[in-house]
């Protein structure tokens, strides 16, 4: 009946590289996946057997517990791996230290890098599904699926519909798979933040800039607000936070004069009082908890689909040779 | 004519045999206190819908409703190669104590019913289930068989069962239609 999808492949890598059809099958599945995380038994046995190995070279707290939940309630095993207690900091390379979890027949890997591109690396030499959870500045694909399911969970469609981005765009993985996924959706994409912290090409990306929070308000019909990483300060990138949210906060007063309600999304962790105002984050239109709620359900659909395409179940699938 | 589909329940015969089956659920139930029917995606949940309305109609009570999408309880879910779709699973009522009545279109393998047996546990400890389907075609692969039947059907080499319902099709029929090759 609507067995004709194209499938998601074998990683997921960015959301560069996927289809809008790959995005909505992705987005289509987490959409009754929700529900499992309600029952009083969060757990189906989709993924029993399979064993998926979280590998994080840089500290993450959220996307970490998001995977993990999402790996448990799919019944899949899991392992995680910690940069500062493994042997990546006796030396061991990227390659050596994933072939080496491959000889104890793991099936996925979810990987965090502080290098762009070290997701793609890895799953060009190993044979199990690899899952980008964040590659540098490069892209960071579940964060961006799940800004979109909440999105499409509030407008009903994401075409159409005008989003900005606004804050550190330079830096952020995050802005780039929302800018990816949402164009391919065909939302209308702007950014917003000190030109400091805008990449110099960005206007390639077929988005609109502003230079003012207050255009961007008065423009959108959802903010996703990034974090303003506080290191971007001692580097020369902005003068002060005082500074930074005076010109570029999203304030209650701001959202006030807009001509719409605007949707406010944040990937968190949130600096209150930078970047965002509490009375925003905790405001009636922040969605900001479902994003996190979404999150677990994004992951849950990623890994039930990647799971049917590694070459074994391939071979499998078209019977005995 | 080899490719028209035979009928093997026309609207009016499809209309006649859900009365009965509602009538046999009840029987069977002792009334309708504490029951609940969980239709089975796609088109027991129409089915089970169905049955409810006759139900009503006959006894007066609203019987809550529930459905189930097996998919992620199947057992062959390492070799069908791409995903199958994800559908929703809805179980607003709390299990425990209840007469559940699952309620399928065809029951064929047993297969499907071994998973939403699964997944009905995974929701609570109900005091009683049982199995309503529209069509059993045999060709049974587990030891599971139904309590409340519509038709039993021979399904002859080649050829399969389909149920059409007008929420879905446009209209109620059950067919027999040649297997497309793959």
């Amino acid at each position: 009946m609507t067995g004709a999808r194209a499938p998601l492949g074998k990683d997921l890598l960015g959301l560069e590289q996927l289809s809008a059809d790959q995005i909505r099958l992705v987005l289509d599945t987490a959409e009754p996946l929700k529900e499992i995380s309600e029952r009083a038994i969060k757990k189906v046995p989709t993924l029993r057997g399979a064993t998926v190995v979280n590998l994080f070279f840089e500290p993450s707290t959220r996307t970490r517990i998001s995977f993990e939940f999402a790996e448990k309630r799919m019944s899949a095993d899991t392992v995680n791996v910690a940069v500062a207690a493994s042997s990546v900091t006796k030396g061991e390379t990227l390659v050596d230290t994933a072939r080496n979890l491959e000889a104890m027949r793991i099936d996925m890997v979810v990987i965090r890098h502080s290098a762009s591109g070290a997701a793609h690396f890895l799953a060009e030499r190993i044979e199990s599904n690899v899952i980008n959870a964040g590659d540098g500045m490069h892209e960071h694909p579940t964060q961006g699926l799940l800004d979109l399911l909440t999105l499409r969970d509030h407008f009903g469609a994401i075409a159409g519909k005008r989003v900005c981005i606004c804050g550190d765009v330079l830096h952020s993985r995050v802005a780039r798979s929302n800018i990816w996924g949402l164009r391919k959706l065909g939302a209308e994409v702007a950014v917003c933040g000190p030109r400091s912290l805008l990449p110099s090409a960005i206007g390639e990306m077929g988005v609109t800039v502003f230079d003012r929070i207050e255009q961007a308000i008065e423009w959108a019909d959802a903010l996703n607000v990034l974090r303003l990483q506080l290191e971007r300060m001692h580097a020369g990138y902005i003068p002060s936070l005082r500074e930074y949210n005076r010109v570029f906060g999203v304030t209650r007063e701001r959202l006030a004069r807009a001509p719409r309600d605007v949707l406010i999304l944040h990937p968190g962790p949130m600096n209150r009082g930078v970047e965002i105002d509490s009375d925003v984050a905790d405001g009636p239109h922040s969605v900001i908890l479902d994003q996190v709620t979404n999150g677990v359900a994004i992951r849950m659909a990623v890994l039930y689909l990647l799971a049917g395409h590694t070459p074994a179940l391939a071979d499998a699938a078209k019977g005995p040779a | 004519m080899p490719t028209t589909p035979a009928t093997v329940l026309s609207a009016r015969a499809f209309e006649r045999t859900v009365s009965r089956m509602a009538d046999e659920i009840v029987e069977r139930n002792d009334g309708t206190e504490g029951l609940l029917l969980v239709g089975i995606h796609r088109r027991g949940v129409q089915l089970a819908q169905r049955i409810a309305a006759v139900i009503k109609a006959r006894e007066g009570d609203d019987i809550p409703l529930g459905a189930l999408d097996i998919t992620l309880y199947r057992d062959d879910l390492q070799t069908v190669g791409p995903r199958p779709v994800v559908g929703k699973t809805d179980i607003a009522v709390a299990l425990d104590g209840r007469n559940v009545v699952i309620v399928d279109d065809v029951l064929f393998t047993g297969r499907t019913i071994r998973a939403a047996l699964d997944e009905l546990a995974d929701f609570g400890r109900p005091a009683h289930v049982s199995l309503a389907v529209l069509v059993d075609r045999g060709g049974r692969e587990l030891p599971i068989q139904p309590d409340v039947v519509g038709k039993h059907v021979e399904v002859p080499r080649g050829q399969r069962v389909d149920v059409l319902v007008a929420e879905l099709d446009g209209r109620d029929e059950v067919v027999l239609a040649p297997v497309e090759p793959r």
